[in-house]
């Protein structure tokens, strides 16, 4: 079996530039969906709204500077083949060093603190990130880089549903969970539905689906027209942009499914902000 | 139509903003946000004195980003209003007469709002960098070991926002 070679400090300059490069310039299909929702917001406020935000991402792509101050916490899918071999240090400290650098030489804010409940002392790198690494086969290591803000964050959540809640319960749970988020977390969001697995399945695919562009469907038909439905339905709520009122309250929701148990169904509800920021690459 | 206001807010201003209002701020400012409450209202609860005078004041809940070389200060938008609930009421019997986050507030902080005369303004979460814009200068007060969390004097012109929650009790935040 061949091997290839990479080194770490080819893993953390990539690393860095996904970091750097999301925070100034958002992607186009969030660039597309707020010119959707300026020509088709119907609330004044709302509208003056989404072309602030524009505008917005406009100065920082120009000025290389963050489109929101909070930088969010890391969080890295791996996916590494299985016959590549690190050089001159390891996988998990190039990320980090990657991670780091993008924090302290990119001027982004450094949000995370060493411990939860006792000390909350910020490490002043942003690390540690999170990084979920799957093997996979090949000689090619495939980053999928996002950070998370936490306004949005705060509002997420996760629910063991039984079968006979059905498709119905489902829909209650997630609409339920964005309408208890009302106007907190820079509405118009995006939201990441994470379908099935087990508790912690769930979750980490509801994040996944915050990462993936919002101008894709679920290639299931049947979740692709969930998708579009529960939208539809969000944007009925009413809260708008920054919660002042409009009939834009969510830009884009994905779906990701996975099997699970036969006495199970988890769903869970991972809200972002309008910044949905994220970024690939492939070494 | 859009009212331009220069701080320190005085109770005439105050009166004249009402839920909706669209304002461009100018003057000084502080900042603070989760860290920074929490150890203004232990003081307060043990009876002792601030580091900051907080009296006469509006407070913007922020926690800025980096400034780059030539910047007077890094992407600055606000943070969610709701976590500083717990300790606003006793802010703004200190004097506080303003606040600029995002988000819904507690029904305890719009009681304490109409009984002290103070206004919520909401600026546009997400719109870090076209705010930074109207911030001028920032110099910092207290709590310094906090870094992005620590208590700043903001120097603004033309500082965008909506008054949300008005003096009279008025919430134009949607319910949805």
């Amino acid at each position: 079996m061949e091997i290839r070679k990479i080194d770490a400090y080819k893993i953390t300059e990539t690393v860095k530039k996904l970091y750097t490069d999301m925070n100034y310039f958002i992607g186009d299909d969030i660039i597309n969906a707020l010119k959707n929702a300026e020509s088709s917001e119907t609330g004044l406020i709302g509208k003056n709204v989404i072309s602030q935000l524009i505008e917005n991402n406009r100065i920082a792509a120009e000025e290389e500077v963050p489109i929101c101050q909070d930088t969010g916490m890391a969080v890295l899918f791996v996916e590494y083949g299985e016959r590549v071999v690190i050089e001159n240090g390891s996988f998990e400290d190039a990320v980090q060093e990657g991670v780091r650098r993008a924090y302290i030489d990119g001027y982004l804010r450094k949000s995370v603190v060493d411990d939860p409940i006792f000390d909350r002392i910020n490490t002043k790198d942003n690390t540690p990130a999170i990084i979920y690494t799957s093997i996979v086969p090949g000689d090619r290591i495939k980053i999928l880089a996002g950070c998370k803000g936490f306004g949005s964050e705060n509002m997420s959540a996760v629910k063991m549903l039984t079968p006979s809640a059905g498709i119905d319960g489902v829909k209650e749970f997630i609409l339920d969970t964005v309408r208890y988020a009302g106007p907190n977390p820079c509405p118009p969001i995006v939201v990441g539905i994470g379908i099935g697995g087990t508790f912690e399945k769930a979750a980490m695919l509801a994040k996944k689906a915050t990462l993936r562009p919002i101008d894709t469907s679920n290639p299931d038909s049947r979740y692709a027209a969930l998708e579009n439905e529960l939208l539809l339905e969000i944007n009925k709520m009413g809260f708008g942009p920054a919660g002042l009122g409009g009939n834009n309250t969510a830009l884009g929701l994905n779906i990701e499914y996975f099997p699970t148990h036969i006495a199970g169904m988890p769903v869970a509800v991972n809200i972002c902000c309008h910044a949905a920021r994220h970024k690939e690459a492939v070494i | 139509m859009t009212k331009k206001i220069t701080l320190p807010l005085t109770d005439e201003i105050i009166a004249d903003l009402n839920a909706g209002d669209s304002v461009l701020i100018t003057g000084a400012m502080i900042t603070g946000r989760d860290a920074a409450h929490k150890r203004l209202f232990e003081l307060i609860e043990q009876g002792k004195n601030l580091p900051v005078d907080i009296n006469g004041e509006v407070i913007y809940y922020v926690g800025p980003a980096p400034a780059k070389p030539g910047h007077a200060v890094g992407p600055a938008g606000p943070t969610s209003s709701y976590r500083m609930d717990k300790y606003t009421p006793a802010l703004l019997e200190r004097g506080l007469k303003g606040m600029i986050g995002k988000g819904a507030r507690s029904n305890e902080v719009i009681e304490s709002m109409i009984k002290n005369g103070a206004v919520y303004f909401a600026a546009i979460g997400g719109a870090a960098a076209l705010i930074s814009k109207s911030i001028k200068k920032i110099e910092i007060l207290a709590y310094e070991d906090l870094g992005t969390e620590a208590i700043y004097r903001f120097y603004v012109e033309d500082f965008p926002a909506i008054v949300a929650i008005d003096s009279k009790g008025n919430n134009i935040l949607s319910k949805g």
